[in-house]
């Protein structure tokens, strides 16, 4: 493969950014030491554990560095959160969720719902929009917490969580929040102190820091059990020896990520926009999925109608373009996207919907080269779909 | 990312025969909008009954678009006797293969030809339309899954789902679809007993007792027991509570005969010694 590759498939996974990586790099072979050593050699590595907790804190707008725990991914701060709150609330047997959350929250979800929990799956409107006046009327004395993304990965629609968690602290204060904000991070900006959130989570290798690494913040005064018995590590709550080079990346990149957002809220915002804008101009069987008004500045959602997902992504991948659809053919399930469905959109662009998500590493030129390509390709495979009317139809409409 | 073979990439990428006849022969549907795939099949059939042009319209992904553009290719030439032996298998085949979750592409272009040739036989439409649909997510009837099962040797769940999505949504068939596994799987179990050998048959007769009947005669204080096996002819002599019951020739052909039909073959015959 020596073609250029013109990766917008940021919300699946990033680039580890070059200085991230130089930030971790002197904690294999030269600062290898246990940072739970009693030595000045382990010692010296305790020292990088806690710069990168004070830089995860600034990120999250925390009060304390203590509040953080680092975790091993964004499902790891998911389950951890959600788990360690029903154990610590035994006696209470109602939860709330978002239909639209990702895998690692939405299953867990289920899983308690065999287990006998009562829970209520809010739904959203064809943009994605939350109704918190569901939420308000959701919560009672038996609620023991309310999970719900930031940002969702497949349509990047913004969920108002700060209005939200409010809500429900004014219905139930014992009622504890927890948000998934793995796809707003590094996207839009973070105060937690200043909000009724108990609990966030993050990964590290959506902004630009290696899979494996995550933070999981925990307001003071939330009492969370531990989630891996072991030793002293992370104040007891997940032993183990801490990943002390991806620990200084997620820091690292958490610095870089929060220095990079008016960069984030403007440039890649343009850059989205002129992709999303250039793609409706061009293309009559092209429509966004969500709203565009409530979105991280990065992503765009759009439903190609009347052809399928995986077949456009195979295409593009051919041009070096990588995407991803919610179509059904792509995940091995046969089920299209929860998310699209859940608001809603129709099936003739559920299926043909392709996700892309950009970064602060996306250029101009990458844009322009697949504004340049990608309307070709759509037009072949117009050609191949047996729902000609309704193609010619659209085309027409687009025409006047 | 899907582990396609070359050939399903070089048919996706350029499709042969795209689009619709003018006045077809013959069309065959499979699949819709709703399920994430559809195929429109277009036939031209000349006097002699030889296919000589075939073209076809796919809404699906990559193996879809490859199954019906090679089907095209294999299609020209055939009779539509040749056609309507087409299985899906030789479809996948043609392909070098396709991934596992991705067999049901084949099952779907093999489904618009059989819509096509009952179509070009001027056989009613809308008879499918009566059969019995066992998953109502995606609309997968009683008949293709049977067939999908038979032909291919199915054995699970997962593998009815890969070949016909049929349970792949809501899951509620689910029972169904396993009735329908069990019952041909049942069927293909039971062989010619004239090509086995008499131990063998011993041996399965054995087995069917002690699993099925002899466990259900106990319950009443009852017995039995095999005592020779000559051709079709077993022969059992009931003991216990079985014995001086007046219902015995009852329990003999109605439970141990027909047990014995159901798992083994309905040639065989029971007699009491």
């Amino acid at each position: 493969m020596t073609q250029k590759v013109v990766y917008l498939d940021n919300n699946a996974t990033t680039m580890v950014d070059p200085k991230v990586f130089d930030a971790m790099k002197p904690y294999f072979c030269e600062l290898y030491g246990n940072p739970s050593s009693m030595h000045r050699f382990g010692g010296q590595v305790m020292h990088a554990v806690d710069k990168a907790r004070e830089q995860v804190k600034e990120f999250f707008g925390a009060k304390d560095a203590k509040e953080i725990i680092f975790t091993g991914s964004g499902s790891e701060g998911d389950n951890m959160a959600i788990r360690g709150i029903l154990e610590a609330n035994k006696n209470k047997k109602h939860i709330i969720t978002t239909k639209i959350e990702h895998p690692a929250v939405l299953n867990l979800f289920k899983y308690f719902e065999k287990q006998g929990y009562d829970v209520t799956y809010l739904g959203v409107d064809s943009v994605g929009n939350l109704d918190l006046n569901e939420l308000s009327n959701a919560v009672n004395e038996d609620t023991a917490l309310v999970s719900m993304m930031y940002a969702n990965n497949e349509t990047g629609v913004i969920l108002p969580v700060e209005k939200a968690a409010k809500i429900v602290k004014q219905k139930n204060p014992k009622t504890k929040v927890h948000v998934d904000a793995v796809q707003a991070a590094g996207k839009i900006p973070f105060d937690v102190k200043n909000t009724d959130i108990d609990l966030m989570s993050i990964a590290g290798h959506k902004i630009h820091a290696p899979k494996g690494i995550g933070a999981l913040y925990i307001k003071t005064g939330t009492l969370l059990p531990a989630f891996i018995i072991g030793g002293h590590q992370e104040r007891g709550k997940r032993a183990g020896t801490e990943n002390v080079p991806y620990i200084a990346a997620l820091g690292e990149a958490c610095e870089i990520a929060q220095k990079s957002l008016n960069y984030e809220m403007h440039e890649v915002k343009r850059l989205r926009d002129k992709l999303e804008n250039g793609i409706l101009e061009r293309v009559y069987n092209a429509k966004v999925n969500g709203s565009t008004t409530n979105r991280v500045p990065n992503t765009t959602n759009i439903g190609f109608q009347y052809i399928e997902g995986e077949l456009i992504l195979l295409h593009l991948s051919d041009l070096g373009i990588c995407a991803s659809s919610g179509s059904a053919c792509t995940s091995g399930s046969l089920e299209p996207s929860h998310v699209l469905k859940s608001m809603g959109v129709p099936f003739e662009s559920l299926h043909g919907s392709i996700r892309f998500s950009l970064s602060r590493f996306t250029t101009e030129e990458e844009i322009d080269y697949v504004l340049k390509v990608l309307p070709d390709v759509i037009f072949k495979l117009n050609k191949i779909s047996p729902y000609q009317k309704e193609l010619k139809a659209l085309e027409e409409k687009f025409r006047k | 990312m899907w582990d396609y073979t070359e050939k399903v990439m070089d048919h996706y990428k350029n499709p042969r025969n795209v689009g619709e006849i003018e006045n077809p022969s013959a069309v065959g549907e499979a699949g819709s909008l709703v399920c994430g795939d559809a195929l429109k099949l277009y036939l031209k059939v000349d006097d002699n009954g030889v296919i000589t042009d075939a073209k076809f319209q796919t809404f699906g992904c990559g193996s879809a678009v490859a199954s019906s553009s090679v089907l095209t290719e294999m299609l020209k030439g055939m009779t539509i006797e040749e056609a309507a032996k087409i299985t899906n298998q030789q479809i996948a085949d043609a392909l070098g293969g396709l991934p596992p979750q991705k067999m049901h592409c084949s099952v779907m272009g093999h489904e618009a030809l059989e819509a096509a040739i009952a179509n070009y036989k001027g056989e009613d439409v809308a008879a499918h339309c009566d059969e019995k649909i066992i998953c109502t997510c995606y609309h997968v009837s009683e008949k293709v899954i049977r067939e999908a099962v038979e032909e291919n040797n199915l054995t699970d769940l997962e593998d009815v789902m890969n070949y016909t999505k049929a349970g792949g949504a809501c899951g509620q068939c689910h029972s169904a679809i396993q009735k329908i596994i069990d019952e041909i799987k049942n069927k293909k179990e039971k062989v010619d007993i004239k090509n086995m050998s008499t131990t063998q048959l011993v041996l399965k007769i054995n087995n069917v007792i002690e699993q099925h009947i002899a466990p259900e005669l106990r319950k009443d204080g009852g017995d039995i027991e095999l005592v020779d096996v000559k051709d079709n002819k077993v022969f059992v002599s009931l003991k216990g509570m079985c014995k001086s019951c007046k219902f015995s020739s009852n329990t003999l052909t109605n439970f141990v005969e027909a047990s014995l039909k159901e798992h083994i073959s309905p040639d065989i015959e029971v007699v009491e010694v």
